[in-house]
């Protein structure tokens, strides 16, 4: 028993683990072949392209280029530019991306970027905008480059930052582009680095995010360091300072101009260190601003701006869609959750843009974005990452008509003074350039970068929203502002808080509007400007507060270092744009649901194919309805190759009780339980009352069983035990005949104790009452006698009597000779599987009327036994004579024994099948 | 299940009225075990308030910081957080051990062969089983947060559902999420009860298909914690445990839903037929 249990627990255990294995890891495996880069390889040439390093020139750069071949060409071609700091591989995900979508995609480094060479120009038209032309004369003479017509190949030029303004400056200055994908770049690159938000007349709030794009602005010193750090050589040589060069302010600046052309240089030390831009530097930074040329992009663009974007905000992105609107180009606007300070457009987004390229250049599929759409943060999951939902709305208002919808908030403050600290130490902290967005994933972290210093702000508050108010763009205020003392820099800094019920205060995407006011009155009197704040997209929630925060340091900016004091007011409401768009991820999954249907729809199926088979499963005999059982040659042979039943042949009618008679291990257990369907068999058949027995066929309702151990509910009692298995038939209650059986199993009182609190013997009996429940026509029961008393088994052989004296059927099992002798009407003697002797107990035991006498002179006795006439075979054997009698009365022999001079001991039967029984036995052990 | 086919049986019987699920239900009701797991997840509440009740006063600066520091704000965001801690092992685990005993645990008490040989038909004793397993687990499931929303209202009162970010949903609307949250969970914790019935009917050791079950569960969080595997774990069965908070925002988004209900239909619906054809041809030697 133990062992089988375990045998079976390994088992079961190999079991499990397989399926986990198979569940888990299967998928591995799939995605580990699907998976792999190698499966779909793609043709990528690499080489290096001599240009003029300007026009006209003898001089030579050389940059470093990849082109990436689809599968099938001719195909259009796109032209992929990288960001700042990066070279061509910054670009092979997105090259792979459009070449496997069927684009011949063109990457290079970019001058003084990866292995290319010259000098960084920051995209000048003609250097790098005039290097990305003649790239773009190369795929026009390939063969594999689709043409619109001689010398202009059907193109497309796309890029982040960096490689966002020159696919601006390209498309604007060659009119062969087709198409393009400006992301997260500038429109002017002198906002782009010294912002001023202030606006000496009216915003023009017509479009969602208005810059204030006013000259003279604030310098954002951190992103510009960091920015000039990535043009600076990995080491410096000392010959450079061999090299001098005219700067501005006669300065030896060789060595530290690093790759940067020298006009470059000059402007970036000039704004570096007076965080200022005189005139030159200005003429410099318009002509390498997409400003000057979006008047000419007439191709369709699609501008990818970030919501987390503290170096080009969503402001540069309306200028460039409102420059190239006017030019009469096709404008479509995305905004989406990431940025300079977050990710770089998602797969999804990414998996878009290809889709949109393949829209409008070999027009295929449909238009996957409309005219404008954005990301709205939503909820943090509790995985901790913040989840996104996208809405689009079917036009960028204001850029052909209307104007954008601004909630006027008035917000309550008085007149606060803030003052500019000596050196402007300490700074306020709003946050940390380029890493934004990792931050403000916990918002401890988010914290710690976050901090207004006291006296250095003023707050004015909006009461709680009752409603969700979702900004969607830069909000416009009206700042009153006067000097108290002599009037300073007159710069201050405007943030948009959301601050929830609890107080706590959180600035959506960082984002800081540096102003520089014009000149303040020495005398005191207030002067009053319109400020376009920094550019979000936030769902201010229902009892949130909208808190605007005028601050006169930050560390993000060149703080000024002239000490001041400000007299701050608002002299208007805070107008904040929204955008009414609809969730493009609100469709109902109909896939899925379609999927959820089809599997139901499966397992329905199933069900009505289990239920068929069930039904044509009847098998009867009509000549053996009244027969209780017939076994016909079954056998169960195992996997291992035991075989325990081994054609196994008998049968059992009406009124028998049948002793099934056999040593342990002759398979008289595995035979019980394919008669009760438990296991199926492997050869043979067995009928009850003529019905074929199979797993749950409904014949075995017509016999009571007890094989081999008792099977309880260890938490009821033996009633409530016998009750919940009626039930469990079904049948009526009148039916089980339940005291009958409690009487039978005589457990008295204990019938109302817990099942678990029984010994064997009670558990044993118990088992018996409850095979004998609705008085059963065929009783099976399996070693009844097992571990009952000797009166207990006297009374279960009168019951098992009684039961087959009313016209039903017993067949009991049993290794005892004794207990089959006594109970049994009929025999069959099992062994090793099969059938050794069958008949009636008296057939067997006293085959042909032979007997048996015990004498105390049996030489005398077998002579006077052999006088009686009729008696035959008389035999010797020890102290006991055996004889055939053939229907001599016994009496008569015993009289003739006796009368002999005999003494008689005993006399009976003999027994044979002892003999048979034992014989088997000894073989057996 | 056919009056046809009944035309062996003696008179009464009818397949079809074998082991229903009252009696089933009664059954398994009257055992410690479900009583004990059903008590679980009715106190699991009242400690997670004692709980918090313990603990220091939030920090004003971090308050918001945490999902836990969002607990204790309103009785939605207790419930949110309830199934947010007991939705990772404490629920799996509860499908887990009623599903795990349907057949090992008859199996186990060698009862088994007597309801078969009432004859119970062996796919109606799996579906019987199955069937009030199901409804102790959708009862436990239902009670949790039932209890958990109670509690809350009495500790924490009647407020909005707010998330980290501010996403706020009314309390009234809140409770619509609750009920459509508690289905979710019921739909996505099926594919344990599918794979643990398939063991219950595989190994006749109750304790083996309760383990192997957890086992799995465990298993497919940590799979799914390693971001290495990408798009591979948009398989994983607890994948989609947590998908229900998209309820819990202005504008529902049912795509991760939906994806999570038929990913967890499909393995109980392959591991539900795997269950029922290895029982249907199984020899029960118990």
């Amino acid at each position: 028993m133990k062992i089988r249990w375990q045998v079976t627990w390994s088992r079961g255990r190999l079991v499990a683990l397989g399926a986990v294995v198979a569940v888990l890891l299967g998928t591995t495996v799939v995605w580990v072949s699907g998976g792999d880069p190698t499966t779909r390889p793609l043709r990528v040439e690499e080489g290096f392209v001599e240009v003029p390093a300007a026009p006209g020139s003898a001089e030579r750069v050389s940059l470093e280029t990849s082109l990436f071949l689809p599968e099938r060409t001719p195909a259009p071609a796109v032209l992929l530019a990288h960001g700042f700091g990066g070279d061509k591989h910054s670009v092979d995900t997105d090259a792979r991306e459009l070449a496997e979508a069927g684009f011949v995609v063109q990457t290079y480094s970019a001058r003084g970027f990866g292995r290319s060479t010259g000098k960084i120009g920051l995209n000048a038209p003609d250097a790098e905008v005039a290097d990305a032309r003649a790239l773009v004369d190369r795929l026009a003479a390939r063969p594999d480059v689709v043409l619109d017509g001689p010398g202009d190949p059907r193109i497309a030029v796309s890029g982040a930052s960096y490689g966002g303004s020159l696919s601006l400056l390209l498309a604007g200055t060659d009119r062969r582009v087709d198409a393009l994908v400006p992301v997260i770049t500038y429109n002017d690159l002198a906002q782009g680095l010294l912002p001023n938000a202030v606006s000496e007349r009216e915003v023009d709030g017509t479009t969602p995010a208005p810059g204030g794009f006013a000259p003279g602005g604030v310098f954002k010193s951190s992103w510009g360091g960091f920015l000039y750090s990535m043009g600076l050589d990995p080491e410096v040589s000392p010959e450079d300072e061999l090299r001098p060069v005219a700067a501005q302010r006669d300065t030896d600046l060789g060595s530290v101009c690093g790759r940067f052309t020298d006009e470059v240089c000059r402007a970036w030390t000039e704004v570096a260190t007076t965080g200022t831009m005189g005139e030159e530097t200005l003429r410099l930074l318009s002509t390498l601003s997409p400003a000057s040329v979006t008047s000419a992009v007439t191709a369709p663009t699609l501008l990818v701006q970030g919501e987390q974007d503290t170096l080009f905000g969503l402001d540069h992105a309306d200028a460039n869609a409102r420059q190239i609107t006017a030019a009469g180009g096709e404008v479509q606007v995305v905004w989406f959750a990431g940025g300079h300070d977050g990710a770089y457009p998602d797969e999804g987004l990414r998996g878009r843009i290809v889709d949109w390229l393949r829209f409008r250049l070999l027009r295929e599929g449909e238009n996957p974005f409309g005219a404008f759409e954005y990301d709205v943060q939503g909820g943090i999951t509790p995985e901790g990452t913040p989840s996104a939902r996208t809405v689009r709305t079917d036009s960028y208002p204001g850029l052909h008509h209307g104007s954008t919808r601004r909630e006027q908030l008035r917000l309550s403050g008085d007149e606060q003074v803030v003052i500019t600290p000596p050196g402007g130490l300490p700074a306020a902290i709003s946050g940390m350039p380029a890493l934004n967005g990792r931050l403000g994933q916990t918002s401890w972290m988010a914290s710690l970068f976050s901090m207004d210093l006291p006296g250095q702000q003023a707050t004015f508050t909006s009461g709680p929203v009752d409603a969700q108010l979702l900004a969607a763009g830069a909000a416009t205020v009206r700042l009153r502002v006067s000097a108290v003392g002599p009037p300073g820099d007159g710069v201050l800094f405007l943030k948009v808080y959301d601050k929830d019920p609890n107080g706590t205060r959180t600035l959506p995407g960082n984002a800081v509007a540096p102003v520089r006011l014009p000149p303040l009155p020495a005398d005191g009197s207030p002067v009053e400007v319109d400020v376009a704040l920094a550019g979000i997209v936030r769902p201010f929630e229902n009892g949130h507060e909208l808190q605007l925060s005028v601050a006169t340091t930050d560390q993000t900016y060149r703080t000024p270092t002239t000490p001041a004091a400000y007299r701050v007011s608002l002299a208007g409401p805070v107008e904040v744009p929204v955008v009414p768009a609809v969730p493009l991820g609100s469709a109902l999954p109909v896939a899925q649901l379609a999927g959820i249907g089809a599997v139901l729809a499966a397992v329905a199926l199933l069900a009505v194919v289990a239920r068929v088979r069930r039904r044509h499963g009847r098998d009867v005999d009509p000549d053996l309805v009244d027969t209780p059982l017939v076994i016909d040659r079954l056998t169960k042979a195992y996997t291992s190759g035991v075989t325990a039943v081994d054609g196994l042949s008998f049968r059992v009618e009406r009124g028998q009780v049948l002793g099934l008679l056999g040593p342990n291990g002759a398979g008289k257990t595995t035979t019980l339980r394919m008669l009760m369907g438990l296991i199926t068999p492997t050869g043979g058949t067995i009928r009850v009352f003529g019905s074929l027995v199979t797993p749950g066929a409904a014949v075995l309702s017509r016999i009571g069983s007890f094989v081999e151990s008792a099977g309880f509910l260890p938490h009821l009692s033996g009633v409530e035990n016998l009750r919940a298995y009626w039930a469990a038939t079904g049948r009526p209650a009148d039916e089980a005949h339940l005291d009958e059986a409690l009487e039978i199993a005589g457990l008295g009182d204990a019938a109302h104790r817990l099942v678990k609190t029984y010994s064997q013997g009670m558990r044993q009996r118990l088992a018996i009452a409850q095979a004998m429940l609705g008085l059963p026509d065929l009783l099976v029961l399996d070693e009844p006698a097992n571990g009952l008393d000797p009166p207990q088994i006297h009374a279960m052989r009168d019951v098992l009597r009684r039961y087959a004296a009313a016209g039903r059927t017993v067949l009991v099992s049993s290794h005892l000779l004794a207990e089959v002798e006594q109970t049994a009407t009929h025999v069959v003697v099992v062994h090793h599987g099969h059938v050794i002797a069958a008949g009636t107990v008296d057939e067997i035991a006293s085959a042909g009327g032979a007997a048996s006498f015990a004498v105390d002179r049996p030489g005398l006795a077998a002579t006077a036994l052999a006088a009686v006439p009729g008696v035959t075979d008389v035999d010797v054997d020890g102290g006991e004579v055996h004889a055939v009698l053939n229907g001599v009365p016994c009496g008569d022999a015993v009289a003739a024994l006796v009368g002999a001079g005999v003494s008689v001991e005993r006399a009976g039967p003999r027994r044979r099948l002892e003999d048979a029984f034992l014989q088997l036995v000894g073989e057996g052990s | 299940m056919s009056e046809v086919q009944d035309i062996d049986a003696v008179p009464g019987y009818r397949s079809s009225r074998t082991l229903r699920l009252g009696v089933e239900l009664r059954r398994q009701l009257r055992r410690r075990r479900t009583k004990l797991l059903l008590g679980m997840v009715v106190v699991l509440p009242v400690v997670l308030v004692i709980a918090f009740g313990m603990g220091e006063e939030p920090d004003p600066d971090r308050r918001g910081g945490t999902f836990a520091d969002l607990a204790v704000v309103s009785a939605p965001n207790f419930v949110v957080f309830g199934f947010f801690v007991a939705g990772s092992f404490l629920l799996p685990l509860v499908v887990a051990v009623l599903f795990g005993e349907t057949v090992a645990g008859e199996a186990s008490w060698s009862s088994l062969k007597y309801l078969l040989s009432i004859p119970v038909p062996r796919l109606r004793l799996l579906r019987q089983k199955a069937l009030a397993a199901g409804a102790l687990s959708a009862l436990a499931l239902v009670l949790f947060p039932a209890t958990a929303l109670l509690v809350g209202v009495i500790w924490y009162g009647v407020g909005d559902a707010t998330s980290p970010t501010g996403d706020a949903v009314p309390f009234g609307t809140s409770v619509v999420a609750m009920a459509i949250t508690t289905a979710y969970v019921v739909v996505q914790l099926s594919w344990i009860a599918g794979f643990t019935l398939f063991l219950s009917v595989s190994l006749d050791a109750p304790l083996g298909a309760v383990g192997g079950g957890v086992l799995a569960v465990v298993l497919s969080q940590i799979l799914d914690s390693i971001t290495a595997l990408g798009g591979v774990r948009d398989y994983l069965p607890t994948h989609h445990a947590f998908d229900w908070i998209d309820v819990f925002s202005t504008t529902v988004d049912w795509t991760d839903m939906a994806n999570g209900a038929l990913l967890s239909l499909g393995y109980t619906a392959l591991f539900g037929a795997l269950a029922a054809w290895r029982f249907a041809r199984k020899d029960i030697t118990s």
